[in-house]
C-alpha cells in the first residue's frame, strides 16, 4: 500500500515577476488547490509593478520583444499537461502565442507609414503601445482565452495586468510559473485569481490604466467597464473568448489595433 | 576649550561601555509597528502630517536655480487642487543654491535647508568644512544638515567627531543644527546608538539618519534605535532632540510606518515639524497621489502631480 502523503501546491499570484500571496490573505479551492483570491489591493500592487516595467519593455527593440515571446512559447511548450486544460487548447495557446511572436516587428510597417497628403508636408504615422492595459480573461477556455489576448497586448509593447478565469484558474497561474522561467522581464505580465467582478471593477476604476480588454462575455461587466472606462479615459475592447487558434489569429490586426496609439507628425517639405 | 570638557571624555567612556543593541529584538519592534492598518480620516490625517514635516530635497549636480524655484513653489503648495494639503517643513538644496531657494521661499514660513561641511562624504579639511557652513548661514540658510566624520568615527577618534560637531554649530548662530550619521556606514546599530549620543552631546539641534546616497537609509530599525536614543537622552538630560529620517522613505506606506515610529517610541507631542523631519524627494507624490485616492476613490497616474 502506498503511503506517501501528496505534498500539494499552493498556488500563488504573479505581481512584479515575484509569487506572492494575495494581500488580504484569502484563498480559494480548485481541483483540491488553494489559490489566492486576489484583492483591490493587489490589483494596484499589479498596475504599480506594470507601471514600473512599461518604459523598459516598450523601449526594447521589436525584434527582441519578438524573442523574448518565442521562449515564452518554448517554455509553455515545455511545460507538458497541467491541470485544468486539454492538449489541443494548450498546444493552440504555445501557437498563438507564436503567431504574436512573429507580429512584433510586422506592427509599424502594417499599421504606421507615411500618409499620402495633399500639401508640402511629410505626413507618417507610427503606433506606439497604449501601456499598461487590463485584461479580463474568460472563464473557457481559462488558457487559450488568456493567451489570444495576452498575445496581442505584449507584441504591441505593451504591460499586462491580467484577471484570470474565476470557474478554472489554475492553467492560468501555471502559465505563470512557465513564463516566470522565460525571459518574460519582472512586472510585463502580472496575473491575478480570484472574483472576476471585483478584480475587473478595480481594473476599470484605476487612472493609470491606458486600455481594457474585456472577453468574459459577461454583458452585465461589459457595462460596467464601458462605464468605468469612460470615467477615467481608457480603451476598451470587448470581444468573445477566443475558442480555437483560428479565432485567436484571423482577427490580429484588430486586436492589435485595440492596444496600439498612433502618432502622427507632420513635417514641412519643399518651399 | 569645550572639545576636552572632562565631562564629555567620562560620558565617552560610558557609552563605549553600553549593553549590545538587540538586533532582532529591534528590527521585530519595528517590523510590528508597520503592520498597523491605517485608514480613511487616519490616513489622511497622517499624510497632512508627513507632508508637513517633509524637508523637500534636491541635491544632484544638475540642480539649476530654476529647478529649486520650481521645487519651492512645489513646496509651499504642494496640491493646488487639495488646498488642505500643508506646505512641507523646508526645502533642502546645496549651499551655493540656498540664496535662490531663500528669495523663492520668501514669506511663506516654508524654511531654507542647506546640506554642509563636504556633504556626503564629509573628507574634506575640518576648515573646509567650516568654510562651507559659514557659506551657508550667510546665505541664509536656516537649518544645517552636516555630516559626520565616519572616518574619524569609524577609527574610534569620538573627540575628534565630537569636536568637528561643536565647530560646525559655534558657526550655525541661529540656524538649526541636523547631524547626518549616514548610518549605512557606521555598520552596526551599537555604532548608529554610539554616534547618536555623540552627536547629541555636542549639541545636535536634529540627528538625520542618511544623506541619501549611501547604499541604504532610514530602514525602520535604525530609526527605532535613534528614536530610542533620543528618548534616553531626553529623559537624561531634559533636552529635547528632533529626528530626521531620511534616505529610503520612498512611499506613503514607508513615511506612516515612520510616524507610527515616532508615535510609539517618544508620543504625540513629538509629532510636529519642530522635532520630526522626512527627508526625501519622491514620496511627496506618492503621499498626494495616496491622498487623492482617499479623496475620489480612484487610483490616480504619476502624471497627476508634476515632478520636482
Amino acid at each position: 500500500m502506498n503511503t506517501r502523503l501528496q505534498v500539494r501546491k499552493t498556488y500563488k499570484l504573479w505581481i512584479g515577476g515575484a509569487f506572492v500571496r494575495s494581500e488580504s490573505g484569502r484563498y480559494d479551492e480548485a481541483h483540491g488547490f488553494n489559490f489566492p483570491r486576489a484583492s483591490r489591493k493587489d490589483v494596484r500592487d499589479a498596475v504599480q509593478a506594470a507601471r514600473k516595467a512599461a518604459g523598459p519593455w516598450a523601449a526594447r527593440t521589436a525584434y527582441n520583444r519578438g524573442q523574448i515571446l518565442y521562449r515564452a512559447a518554448e517554455a509553455l511548450e515545455s511545460r507538458g499537461d497541467g491541470i485544468g486544460v486539454t492538449r489541443e487548447e494548450r498546444e493552440a495557446a504555445v501557437d498563438v502565442l507564436l503567431h504574436y511572436a512573429g507580429w512584433t516587428d510586422k506592427i509599424a510597417p502594417v499599421l504606421g507609414g507615411v500618409n499620402p497628403v495633399a500639401a508640402p508636408f511629410l505626413s507618417f504615422s507610427v503606433p506606439e503601445p497604449t501601456g499598461v492595459v487590463g485584461i479580463v480573461a474568460p472563464d473557457e477556455p481559462a488558457l487559450l482565452g488568456l493567451i489570444a489576448e495576452l498575445g496581442p497586448a505584449l507584441a504591441g509593447g505593451n504591460v499586462c495586468v491580467s484577471v484570470l478565469s474565476e470557474n478554472n484558474p489554475l492553467p492560468g497561474l501555471d502559465l505563470a510559473e512557465a513564463l516566470g522561467v522565460s525571459d518574460v522581464p519582472a512586472g510585463v505580465v502580472n496575473l491575478l485569481s480570484g472574483r472576476r467582478r471585483e478584480l475587473a471593477g478595480a481594473l476599470g476604476a484605476h487612472r493609470d490604466l491606458g486600455a481594457i480588454v474585456d472577453a468574459a462575455g459577461d454583458r452585465e461587466l461589459s457595462a460596467e467597464l464601458d462605464r468605468l472606462a469612460a470615467e477615467t479615459i481608457k480603451r476598451v475592447r470587448h470581444g468573445d473568448p477566443a475558442t480555437s487558434y483560428e479565432d485567436a489569429t484571423t482577427d490580429a490586426l484588430e486586436r492589435l489595433n485595440a492596444v496600439t496609439e498612433l502618432k502622427t507628425a507632420w513635417h514641412p517639405v519643399g518651399a | 576649550m569645550r572639545f576636552t570638557d572632562p565631562s564629555v571624555v567620562a560620558w565617552q567612556g560610558v557609552i563605549r561601555r553600553l549593553p549590545h543593541v538587540d538586533r532582532v529584538g529591534v528590527e521585530e519592534r519595528a517590523a510590528q509597528l508597520g503592520k498597523r492598518s491605517i485608514k480613511t480620516t487616519a490616513k489622511q490625517q497622517g499624510i497632512r502630517l508627513a507632508v508637513s514635516m517633509l524637508d523637500l530635497t534636491t541635491l544632484e549636480g544638475a540642480d539649476t536655480a530654476g529647478k529649486v524655484r520650481h521645487l519651492c513653489a512645489k513646496g509651499v503648495c504642494p496640491a493646488p487642487t487639495m488646498p488642505e494639503i500643508p506646505s512641507v517643513a523646508a526645502i533642502c538644496v546645496y549651499p551655493s543654491l540656498v540664496a535662490t531657494a531663500k528669495e523663492a521661499l520668501h514669506g511663506t514660513g516654508v524654511k531654507t535647508a542647506s546640506v554642509a561641511t563636504g556633504f556626503p562624504a564629509g573628507q574634506v579639511s575640518l576648515d573646509a568644512k567650516l568654510r562651507d557652513t559659514e557659506d551657508a548661514v550667510a546665505a541664509g540658510a536656516d537649518e544645517i544638515d552636516m555630516v559626520i566624520s565616519r572616518e574619524a568615527f569609524l577609527a574610534g577618534d569620538d573627540t575628534r567627531v565630537q569636536q568637528e560637531i561643536l565647530a560646525v554649530k559655534e558657526r550655525t548662530g541661529d540656524a538649526h543644527l541636523k547631524v547626518i550619521l549616514e548610518t549605512a556606514e557606521l555598520g552596526s546599530y551599537d555604532h548608529v546608538r554610539h554616534a547618536s549620543l555623540l552627536a547629541m552631546e555636542a549639541g545636535a539641534d536634529f540627528i538625520k539618519t542618511s544623506t541619501g546616497k549611501a547604499a541604504s537609509g532610514a530602514t525602520p530599525g535604525v530609526c527605532l534605535v535613534m528614536l530610542e536614543a533620543i528618548r534616553d537622552y531626553a529623559e537624561r538630560t531634559g533636552r529635547i532632540v528632533g529626528f530626521k529620517a531620511a534616505g529610503g522613505v520612498s512611499t506613503s506606506k514607508a513615511a506612516l510606518h515612520r510616524l507610527v515610529l515616532v508615535k510609539e517610541t517618544l508620543g504625540d507631542e513629538w509629532l510636529t515639524s519642530e522635532r520630526v523631519r522626512i527627508g526625501a524627494s519622491s514620496v511627496l507624490n506618492d503621499l498626494l497621489l495616496q491622498y487623492a485616492k482617499t479623496e475620489t476613490g480612484r487610483y490616480g497616474r504619476a502624471e497627476d502631480f508634476s515632478k520636482e
